[in-house]
């Protein structure tokens, strides 16, 4: 599939973001922000370091609710349910927007129970069997299976940085989310590790809803139906990902692509 | 001269050899500084060292050896049925050298002359009366050869103090000149003061390493010795502590370790869950306020005097434990467990509060450094707070928590104070927590207080315990510092 064959598919909106700004105590590091991410898409979100790509994706999770002096205003719309809503528990939005995280953070666990975790901890599984099931779903669709099906047992820590990132989403997906968030997955993966969870990350759209942030525009490009780039705080053009690499509407979008700024 | 003179004028030397360094490099160098290779006082540093550390190095060795080499001298020429065993050779040893003492001070004070002393015999002169009028009293009859013993001794000091005052002059005198005549501009100052500043941390490293050598071998002789007078099949098999002075005592480690065990067991079922759950809220659900403010607070505890919290035993939480569950009718419980308010339960106690901030400083270092990424991992996966922390955060941190834990086991065990006041003195095995017991440290501390003499078992015996002890808790630390390192290495 080439680029400008991506423009043509279109789908329904499965987050709404209207106008967020998000606070880190003094300052302001996401500026009145709105997106509507598509369902089964890859969207990306590139941008210069410290322009708030990461922070806004945090926010479709709520994990700034762990950072004290974070404070998120507007509205965040998930299947038309606002997030932010008092009644939504974070707990239970953050199983069904799963996450995955720039470096590989598999716990000091087996294999086994790294994948397990999640279904433990929700009672997705009714017994031994059915989590039996699950895990090895999950490894298959984290294309990992194959390497660690022997060893279930070893320390999630003994696998290589890739390896630790695929079962990192294998992880992830265990629990059965509908949006997957990474957070600069490949970032600190080799070239071959990169192309493998890059593989990956396209075979999830045909599930999931997948948001990715990331620093390589290559990656963007290769992998994502949809680009938004941020600048400063500011979301300053959201496009199908062949429009925004070949005809950038922003001069400021034409400078980073081209490697002006960032 | 006196050892302190000696010390001066060696340190004035030091200062001296500074001074005419740096200002002889300067000259050297024809008072331009950029010619030098280092800064100038670097030049005077260097000399300073030569004259001094050598000098002095040799000065504290001298005093060090020069005692012993005496005294070995001096009981060779003591006869041999003066003396039937070590203990009493100890004695006639120690009134050589105090009569020798009573002499120098006589001399001082112009009472007799230095070929008076020598010339001194016991028929003519009542000696002791004598040296009673300058404040000397001495304990028994001087025997003669006593006598002859402390007038060698005074010999061989004043000999070798002499020769110690020209050596270490002539050493100080020669790195003096030596380093001077060195001096130019092209001697590289700088190095050498580097060189001079690592040795001097071995040195110190080395000083620390060396006093727990010597404290180790020092208990080593003495523990030795007791089990040259003691069965160390009962030492370490039997079962009762029973030390008489009738010669027959049975002193058994048994019940005294069961003891301490038992205490510290009690202890760390206090402090671990406490210090253990204080940790997690302080590092994991404290606003960075409150743990600015609850952090130092519960290191106060630690810095309580353990004295103090023997007085808090002994007044406060053993007769609270006692109206719990003693007293019969008249208590709160109505229960009759318990007749004393000292207990191992009241020592427990209270040594587990004084372990509390062990445990949680630890435990706090030890959760902080559990990766951020391992609990955002979790939490992404929509685990709530405390299941991340049961199940992520604890496990990842477990093997440093366990090493904190037998830190503070080693800490519990070793434990004085609070045992003497709080655990009562009597030894045997029991179950019961309410009852009294004791530990190794608190019979240690009542075999060794009063009078005691040094070779008897029943002294004896203390060192063979400390020593023990030190094997106990030694093995405790290690293991700990094992577990700690084997857990730095995961994250790292």
């Amino acid at each position: 599939m080439n680029m400008m064959d991506k423009t043509m598919v279109t789908k329904t909106v499965k987050i709404a973001a209207n106008n967020v700004n998000v606070h880190y105590a003094d300052s302001h590091a996401i500026k009145d922000v709105s997106v509507g991410i598509e369902a089964n898409a890859v969207t990306a979100f590139i941008g210069p370091s410290g322009c708030g790509k990461s922070t806004f994706l945090r926010c479709l999770n709520r994990m700034n609710d762990t950072i004290d002096v974070c404070r998120v205003t507007g509205e965040i719309l998930l299947d038309e349910e606002d997030i932010y809503d008092r009644r939504v528990d974070p707990v239970q939005l953050r199983a069904k927007v799963g996450m995955v995280f720039q470096k590989p953070n598999p716990f000091p666990k087996s294999i086994y129970d790294n994948v397990a975790y999640g279904p433990r901890i929700h009672g997705l599984a009714r017994n031994k069997a059915e989590l039996d099931e699950i895990v090895e779903n999950s490894l298959r669709r984290g294309a990992i299976w194959e390497e660690v099906k022997d060893r279930l047992d070893a320390p999630g820590t003994g696998l290589s940085g890739g390896q630790q990132q695929r079962l990192c989403i294998a992880r992830a997906i265990a629990t059965e989310p509908e949006v997957l968030l990474m957070d600069e997955p490949c970032s600190a993966l080799d070239p071959i590790a990169t192309a493998q969870v890059e593989e990956l990350i396209d075979e999830l759209r045909g599930n999931f809803t997948v948001v990715i942030v990331t620093h390589s525009m290559q990656q963007a490009a290769r992998v994502s139906q949809k680009t938004a780039f941020f600048h400063l705080g500011n979301l300053v053009e959201y496009e199908a990902t062949g429009q925004i690499f070949t005809n950038p509407q922003d001069p400021r979008t034409e400078s980073y692509i081209t490697g002006r700024i960032g | 001269m006196p050892t302190f003179w000696l010390i001066i004028i060696l340190l004035a030397l030091s200062v001296a050899g500074f001074l005419l360094g740096r200002h002889r490099a300067l000259a050297t160098a024809d008072g331009d500084i950029r010619a030098l290779h280092s800064l100038p006082s670097y030049y005077g540093v260097n000399v300073a060292m030569w004259a001094g550390v050598p000098s002095l190095a040799l000065l504290a060795s001298w005093l060090l050896l020069q005692p012993m080499l005496i005294e070995t001298r001096v009981v060779k020429s003591i006869p041999e049925s003066m003396f039937a065993e070590t203990g009493s050779l100890n004695l006639l040893m120690s009134d050589v050298r105090r009569l020798a003492e009573g002499l120098d001070l006589a001399e001082e004070r112009g009472l007799l002359s230095n070929d008076q002393i020598n010339a001194l015999d016991l028929e003519s002169s009542n000696l002791r009366v004598e040296l009673g009028t300058i404040g000397v009293a001495l304990g028994s009859e001087i025997l003669p050869e006593v006598l002859s013993a402390a007038q060698s001794y005074r010999g061989f000091s004043k000999t070798g103090h002499l020769a110690m005052v020209v050596a270490c002059l002539g050493l100080a005198g020669a790195g003096f000149v030596y380093a001077l005549l060195q001096t130019q501009k092209d001697l590289r100052a700088r190095n050498l003061v580097e060189r001079g500043a690592m040795a001097l941390l071995v040195l110190a490293a080395s000083l620390a390493i060396l006093t727990t050598v010597g404290i180790v071998l020092s208990m080593l002789f003495e523990t030795v010795n007791f089990f040259g007078l003691h069965a160390w099949s009962d030492f370490f098999f039997g079962t009762t502590w029973a030390p008489n002075f009738r010669g027959d005592s049975e002193l058994s480690i048994l019940p005294l370790l069961w003891g301490t065990l038992y205490i510290s067991a009690i202890a760390l079922l206090v402090a671990v869950p406490v210090g253990l759950f204080a940790a997690i809220y302080l590092s994991e659900y404290a606003s960075p306020a409150v743990r600015t403010l609850a952090k130092p607070l519960l290191e106060i505890l630690a810095g309580i005097p353990t004295i103090v919290y023997g007085l808090f035993a002994l007044l406060t939480v053993g007769p609270m434990l006692l109206r719990f569950f003693g007293q019969g009718e008249n208590g709160l419980l109505g229960l009759d467990w318990m007749s004393g308010a000292t207990s191992v339960l009241t020592a427990g106690f209270v040594m587990g509060i004084m372990l509390i901030p062990f445990v949680s400083s630890l435990s706090d270092d030890i959760i902080n450094a559990v990766p951020q990424t391992m609990r955002d991992g979790s939490l992404g996966l929509g685990a709530t707070k405390s299941e991340t922390i049961r199940q992520v955060v604890l496990p990842a941190a477990l093997p440093g928590i366990v090493g904190a834990i037998l830190l503070a086991a080693s800490r519990a065990i070793g434990e004085t104070m609070i045992v003497v006041m709080g655990a009562g003195a009597i030894a045997k095995f029991s179950g019961n927590p309410f009852e009294s017991m004791t530990t190794i440290t608190t019979r240690i501390v009542s075999q060794l207080t009063g009078d005691t003499d040094f070779a008897s078992p029943e002294t004896l015996v203390a060192f063979a315990l400390g020593l023990s002890l030190f094997v106990l808790t030694l093995g405790l630390n290690v293991l700990a510092l094992i577990i700690v390192r084997k857990y730095r290495e995961q994250y790292d």
